[in-house]
C-alpha cells in the first residue's frame, strides 16, 4: 500500500492502507489530533482498486482487510473516505471479539453513560453528536463497546457520520472538524464531524452505563416516553450486536446482565429539541 | 401406540437467566439463545432426572408448578413438540 494511516480509536487500533492519497489524506485531516497506536494493529484496512486499470480509469474503491464482505459493492474515488470509514466498521463488524458490539451512540456525564440504539434513521447519531457538543462527552454514534467482564462501556469515538437533513444542524461547527460532503453515496449526502477535543482526549476513559434508550424519529410523531421491559431490552439489542451470536455464553452473560441491571425507555420524537428535553427528563432520573 | 420418549440436554449444557417472567435460556450445544415462556423451562427441569413421556412430566411436575388444563400431558405434548422444533428436545 502506497498510502497509509494509523489510527488508534478508544482501545481499538486500525491500520488503513490506500492506493491512492486522497482518501488517507481526507481521513489524516478528519482525525487530527487522534493518537496513533503503539505496535501491530488490531485491524487491517486496504483500499484498493477493484480491478487493477480501475486505479486510474474511472477509479472505484473496493474496501478489503482482514475480514471482507464477497459481495461489498465498490465505491467511486470521490467517496473513498467513506469506503475507509466503511471498512473500519465491516473490521468491528466481522472481527471484534473483546467487547460485546452493540450498534449504538453512547454519551456520557459524571462518569455515567447512556446508550441509545434504535434502527437506522432513528437519530441516534446526530443526538449522540448533538449532545457530544452540550455538555456530555461524547463516547461514540455507530458502535459501543460493553465489557465482557466488567459492563463497562468503552469509548470508540470514531467521525461522526452526519447524513442528509441532519447535516443542517451542525451548519456552526469550527470547518475544520468537519470532512468534504459527499453526495450520492449509498446513503445519500454525507459528511463526517470530528468529535471535539474532550472526546478524542479521554478516549481510554470507560463509563458505567445507566440508561438504555431507544429513540424512534418521525415528523409525526407526538413526545412521548415508553418503559421497555428488560426482556424485550435484550431481544432488541441482540439485534443491534454485530457479535452476540460470535461471542456465545460470553455474550449471553454479559447481554442480561446489561440489561438485567439497567432501565430501558423509548421516547418517541420529531426534532432534536424534544429529543433533547426527553433525554434530560429521564436522565434527572436515572 | 406407545406414548413418545422425550429427552433434553443435561442442565449443566444450559445457561439460564429469569427476566420479567421469561427465561432467557443460552443451549451451550448449539450457541443459541432461547425466550421461553412457563411451562417450557419447567419441562426442561423435569427431564433433567431423564427421559419421559408427557405424561410422566406432568407427573414429575407434580404440585411445583399448576398447569390451568384439563389435559396436563396435552398441554405438556403441545409444549415438547414447540421444544422439540426449537432443539431444545428430542424423542428417544
Amino acid at each position: 500500500m502506497r498510502h497509509i494511516l494509523r489510527l488508534q480509536v478508544g482501545p481499538v487500533s486500525f491500520r488503513i492502507g490506500s492506493q491512492w492519497r486522497g482518501p488517507v489524506e481526507q481521513l489524516r485531516r478528519l482525525y487530527a489530533g487522534y493518537p496513533e497506536p503503539e505496535g501491530l494493529c488490531d485491524f487491517t484496512v486496504r483500499l484498493e482498486a477493484e480491478r487493477f486499470w480501475r486505479r486510474w480509469l474511472r477509479p472505484s474503491v473496493a474496501i478489503r482487510g482482514d475480514y471482507v464482505l464477497p459481495d461489498a459493492a465498490p465505491l467511486p474515488l470521490a467517496q473513498g473516505l467513506l469506503a475507509a470509514e466503511m471498512g473500519m466498521n465491516l473490521q468491528m463488524a466481522l472481527g471484534q471479539k473483546r467487547f460485546l458490539l452493540l450498534h449504538a451512540a453512547s454519551v456520557e456525564k459524571g462518569g455515567r453513560a447512556l446508550l441509545m440504539t434504535g434502527h437506522s434513521g432513528a437519530g441516534k447519531s446526530t443526538l449522540g453528536a448533538l449532545l457530544g457538543e452540550r455538555g456530555w462527552r461524547f463516547m461514540g454514534d455507530e458502535f459501543a463497546l460493553l465489557d465482557l467482564d466488567d459492563g463497562r462501556l468503552h469509548p470508540f469515538p470514531r467521525a461522526v457520520s452526519l447524513k442528509n437533513e441532519s447535516l443542517g444542524l451542525f451548519d456552526g461547527m469550527d470547518p475544520a472538524r468537519l470532512g468534504p460532503v459527499l453526495t450520492g453515496t449509498p446513503k445519500g449526502t454525507i459528511r463526517h464531524l470530528r468529535p471535539n477535543p474532550e472526546a478524542v482526549a479521554r478516549m481510554t476513559e470507560p463509563a458505567r452505563p445507566v440508561l438504555i434508550l431507544f429513540p424512534r424519529f418521525g415528523r409525526d410523531l407526538e413526545p412521548a416516553i415508553r418503559e421497555v421491559g428488560a426482556a424485550e431490552a435484550f431481544m432488541r439489542l441482540t439485534q443491534a450486536s454485530t457479535n452476540y451470536v460470535a461471542l456465545g455464553e460470553r455474550g449471553f452473560d454479559a447481554l442480561t446482565r446489561f440489561v438485567g441491571a439497567l432501565p430501558s425507555r423509548a421516547i418517541d420524537y420529531a426534532d432534536t429539541g424534544q429529543a433533547e428535553a426527553l433525554v434530560d427528563e429521564l436522565w434527572r432520573a436515572a | 401406540m406407545a406414548a413418545s420418549l422425550y429427552a433434553a440436554d443435561p442442565p449443566e449444557t444450559l445457561r439460564t437467566v429469569e427476566l420479567e417472567g421469561l427465561t432467557l435460556l443460552y443451549h451451550r450445544p448449539s450457541g443459541l439463545t432461547h425466550f421461553l415462556a412457563p411451562p417450557a423451562p419447567q419441562i426442561l427441569e423435569a427431564l433433567a432426572a431423564g427421559p419421559a413421556t408427557a405424561a410422566e412430566i406432568a407427573a414429575r411436575m407434580g404440585e411445583a408448578f399448576e398447569i390451568e388444563s384439563e389435559d396436563p400431558a396435552a398441554a405438556i405434548a403441545a409444549r415438547l413438540s414447540e421444544l422439540e422444533a426449537a432443539g431444545l428436545v428430542w424423542r428417544t
